[in-house]
């Protein structure tokens, strides 16, 4: 236990620890850029420097193990010149119009210039105007705001394993690009949203729909609806200065209506009924000795990545479509019809914490009619509180509100889709109840939950037990697919979830996901299925319903036109 | 003046048969070597004091020491001829001439640290090296000198040449064995050294030609024996590359201790007419700038640590007073604008601005606030950087702002003289 000093301050740091390390542990703040928790050490921006005494140079805090008797100062004149300095050189090859930027007052450069005093730029600003990267319906890359932290690249390449994005020229001429200086469309990007996620400033965003949302709500021959997806419930209060894993989903049913929305649904209740069809899908997958081991297929990001990486393995995806597509699929039909609305005139919004769904919302499998697509317009969960503090809602007060009808009604298995493991085990309650015949003694399948990257369980349909995995992470998926492949693979359904933590990580949700803000959401989100009444996707009354009204069975013909997909090598 | 060690035989022996470097006792310390316990090797080592001399200046028994201890098995020898550093062409001259020294001191090095595998990252751009080396390490093999159990004694050691597209970072350890993996030239973060995770993710001994060259002298005189040769901290001969304007520009080993101005007087010949030195560039583009009443310093490891720069007087580059200093710093910076790997913020962005401030004096357009900026920038540069490339970037204008800060204030003053140095 080496005894060190920081700013005088006497501290006993843990053996192995650094600098930085050791200063949150006390409640220091030392900035960073480059950092990232979760992600590998890359000590490139240099900000956090610190002065050791006795040493010439100063000391990156990321990357310096402290040693007994080491006197550190995080806050002397020269660091303070140090960070000013480094700043200001970001800043120089920087697009510094913030206020016409998306993070403007949610931007890490600007808080740090802004707490360091920046108040003039001793360097000329030498940006070379880059184009932009938006030909693609989910993520915009600027590389005029770039600072070159190397965050989405990290996260690209050993998180996703992927690697879209990598360094390309040298010295200040450097550039974060996709390989030969192409766009994203041109790439195998998957569209996760993970590199936006870790951005410190509003280089790589969601590609937005905020004006094109807020515009067909103001028209008024337009009935717009609004679906929230089941990880946003536990993730918006951040965008609107609430505690991580708070639940709002009365108060974003509220606000969305402040905003304007004609009606409130959730994707909850399609999820619910994507349990319906995906697990009776497998159970005849089972039944009839198809493709197997299943796979889930209501995450935009894996089915991008299946397609572009695996296309050998797409017979494997279900064909069931995803909860957002059903959703607008059924709103284009079930509802327009029900409520006598020409379908062209039916706006569907889905709010999701992903920027994969823009992608999914836009392919061309995913339309019922022809003239108008089944999602109009996905907005990020980020977006959304956009939106709300533009309306002027005064979120944190506004009172609770519940979901309109039909599509309102749900379960605790359609709100745990939104963490990894949570198909599966809404799945898993499911099937079990139906093929059994008999009602589960225990909901909760907790081999299947948490933030472990594969996870696996058993469960005993009729005489047979069957193995199932859940993956989360692109490169976790990579190894349970090499396994499909090598024939060693020993499951028979499979989750994939694009992002870590499942759609509560998801590439759209708050800035700064780190993964202890994961796990808080999914306690979150597991507290909203215990509070539940109804908690198995079987016994929601209204998807019932919509079977005898409409669909008339799991599998039918109609549910086939509307509910299933397919796949196709990109 | 001179002591000749690593270019002793030099004079008349043909690099491109073995057999001449065998007439010399060639290879005769490796075979000592197979026969003595590596940690005794490692310890003769430590006894002749011998520092790296590719920069850093550090014990090379002490990185010998870290590989030995490490566990796992699979190590790597790399030696880093990638001299690219402007004004050093000393290790070229080794591997054009003697290039069997070279592949036995990395024998005993290998041998020493029980690695088996090694690598020569030659500068892109020295198709002649390359050649020599290539044909060195066949005839090494041909006399069972490489290869798998080498002359019986169960040890097996093999080598490969590679080398860059010709990036001047690729000279920094991490950088090149980025490079050596394939991947673009840029340095990673320290600890850990490659010692403990380095080519490969496997320990790796890391020395220049120069440093690897020495071994079989420590070897064959004993280490105690090479420790008196040179001064107390720094032992052995220094190879110097002397260029520039002097008579005789060219290579010249000489012991530790001698004063730069005998090298440039005596080896040298001095300026060719008979001009007044105005500044003398040690160690490189990334070296200390000095004035002529300096010239007599000796070269000397510890000696230069004021400047940050232990390469002590690896490079004498020498200029007359009629050159203008602000166009000797600007080409200067502009090098390492060009040469930056981007990886680090400093160095990427901090090159440019400092060229450009230099342009303002060079023009005659500079102002009291430039001065101080650029001496914020340097200094900042200096201390933050990831690697040596842009810690010893500024070295050139932070030493100019010590030592000819006059020409500074002269420039801004009375733009229209001029300033020279």
């Amino acid at each position: 236990m080496p005894t060190i000093t920081i700013n005088n301050q006497k501290i006993e740091a843990k053996e192995g620890q650094t600098i930085l390390e050791v200063a949150k542990d006390h409640h220091i703040d030392i900035p960073t850029l480059c950092h990232f928790p979760d992600l590998d050490v890359q000590s490139d921006c240099r900000i956090c420097m610190s002065e050791i005494v006795g040493q010439k140079k100063l000391a990156p805090s990321c990357s310096t193990p402290v040693k007994e008797g080491m006197e550190i100062k995080t806050n002397s004149q020269r660091v303070y010149n140090a960070r000013k300095t480094i700043t200001e050189l970001l800043l120089s090859n920087h697009d510094t119009n913030c206020t016409a930027c998306e993070r403007n007052m949610n931007c890490e450069l600007q808080t740090l210039a802004d707490t360091l005093g920046i108040d003039e730029n001793r360097f000329d600003n030498i940006l070379e105007h880059e184009p932009i990267d938006d030909n693609n319906p989910s993520i915009t890359r600027n590389a005029d705001r770039c600072i070159k932290c190397g965050r989405c690249i990290e996260v690209c390449k050993n998180v996703q394993g992927i690697h879209v994005l990598d360094y390309m020229n040298r010295s200040h001429d450097t550039k974060v690009a996709p390989a030969h200086g192409k766009f994203l469309n041109d790439q195998v990007c998957t569209y996760c949203g993970q590199c936006a996620n870790v951005c410190p400033v509003a280089s790589i965003t969601e590609k937005s729909d905020l004006e094109k949302v807020t515009h067909a709500i103001h028209d008024e021959t337009k009935h717009v609806i609004v679906q929230t997806a089941p990880a946003t419930r536990v993730s918006l209060g951040e965008t609107l200065g609430m505690d991580s894993g708070s639940i709002v989903t009365g108060q974003m049913v509220a606000a969305l209506r402040r905003v304007g929305f004609d009606k409130v649904f959730d994707t909850d209740f399609t999820a619910d009924l994507t349990i319906m069809e995906e697990g009776h899908e497998l159970l005849s997958r089972v039944k009839e000795g198809g493709k197997l081991p299943m796979i889930t297929s209501c995450c935009p990001g894996w089915v991008n990545y299946a397609e572009q990486k695996n296309p050998d393995m797409l017979d494997h995806l279900s064909t069931a479509k995803s909860p957002q597509q059903m959703f607008g699929a059924l709103a284009k039909t079930y509802y327009a019809e029900k409520e006598n609305i020409d379908p062209n005139n039916v706006y569907v919004v889905s709010i999701m914490p992903c920027t994969a769904k823009k992608f999914e919302a836009s392919r061309e499998e995913m339309q019922v009619h022809k003239e108008t697509a089944d999602v109009d317009a996905v907005l990020t969960t980020r977006e959304l509180g956009k939106m709300i503090k533009r309306a002027g809602v005064n979120f944190k007060n506004i009172g609770e509100e519940s979901y309109d009808a039909p599509f309102g009604i749900t379960s605790g298995a359609g709100a745990i889709f939104g963490a990894t493991g949570g198909v599966m085990e809404a799945a898993l309650r499911t099937v079990s109840e139906v093929v059994n015949e008999k009602p589960l003694e225990k909901l909760d399948f907790e081999d299947v939950r948490g933030m472990e990257g594969i996870k696996e369980a058993s469960v005993t349909l009729g005489e047979n037990t069957f193995k199932v995995a859940v993956a989360h992470t692109l490169s976790n998926a990579q190894k349970v697919l090499d396994d499909i492949k090598a024939g060693v693979s020993p499951y028979a359904f499979i989750e994939v979830m694009a992002c870590p933590g499942g759609c509560i990580g998801g590439g759209g949700q708050p800035y700064t996901t780190t993964n202890a803000k994961r796990q808080e959401r999914i306690d979150a989100i597991y507290n909203v299925d215990t509070a539940m009444k109804l908690r198995k996707s079987h016994e929601n009354p209204a998807v019932n319903t919509l079977y005898e009204e409409y669909l008339s069975e799991p599998l039918s013909k109609r549910a086939h036109d509307l509910l299933h997909t397919h796949y196709k090598r990109r | 003046m001179e002591q000749k060690l690593l270019t002793k035989h030099i004079p008349g022996m043909d690099p491109m048969n073995v057999q001449a470097y065998l007439d010399v006792e060639g290879y005769q310390s490796f075979l000592k070597a197979l026969k003595t316990r590596p940690l005794d090797i490692i310890g003769d080592i430590e006894q002749s004091k011998l520092r790296g001399r590719g920069g850093a200046a550090f014990p090379v028994h002490m990185k010998m020491m870290s590989m030995a201890k490490q566990k796992e098995t699979t190590r790597y020898i790399i030696c880093n001829a990638d001299e690219g550093e402007p004004g050093n062409f000393k290790d070229r001259y080794l591997m054009e001439n003697n290039p069997h020294q070279l592949l036995e001191g990395m024998l005993i090095a290998a041998y020493a640290t029980r690695a088996n595998k090694g690598y020569i990252y030659i500068r892109g751009e020295f198709d002649t090296p390359i050649k020599i080396m290539q044909e060195a390490i066949k005839q090494a093999k041909a006399h069972g000198m490489l290869g798998t159990n080498i002359q019986g004694s169960g040890f097996d050691f093999d080598l490969e040449i590679r080398s860059g597209a010709g990036s001047y970072v690729c000279g920094e350890e991490f950088a090149l064995i980025e490079s050596i993996e394939g991947k673009s030239g840029r340095t990673r973060v320290k600890p850990p050294f490659p010692t403990d995770v380095g080519l490969f993710g496997k320990p790796t001994l890391i020395n220049n030609v120069e440093t690897f060259s020495n071994l079989p002298w420590i070897l064959s005189m004993g280490g105690e024996t090479f420790a008196s040769i040179g001064t107390e901290s720094s032992t052995g001969t220094k190879l110097v590359s002397v260029s520039g304007n002097v008579k005789h520009p060219g290579v010249y080993e000489v012991p530790f201790g001698v004063p730069i101005r005998d090298v440039i007087d005596t080896l040298g010949g001095g300026t060719q007419n008979a001009q007044k030195i105005g500044m003398v560039q040690l160690s490189g583009a990334s070296g200390p700038i000095i004035p002529e009443y300096m010239l007599d310093l000796t070269i000397d490891f510890d000696r230069f640590e004021d400047f940050d720069s232990k390469t002590g007087a690896g490079a004498i580059i020498v200029m007359d007073d009629q050159k203008d200093m602000f166009d000797i710093l600007k080409r200067i910076s502009d090098f390492f604008d060009h040469e930056s790997c981007g990886k680090c913020t400093p160095c990427r962005e901090g090159n440019v601005h400092m060229s450009k401030l230099l342009n303002k004096f060079l023009q005659s357009d500079a102002t009291e606030k430039d001065l101080m900026n650029l001496e914020s920038l340097s200094r900042v540069m200096h201390q933050t950087s990831l690697c040596g490339l842009g810690q010893s970037a500024p070295t050139a204008v932070l030493s100019t702002l010590k030592y000819f800060r006059d020409t500074y204030f002269d420039r801004i003053e009375h733009p229209q003289e001029g300033g020279r140095a």
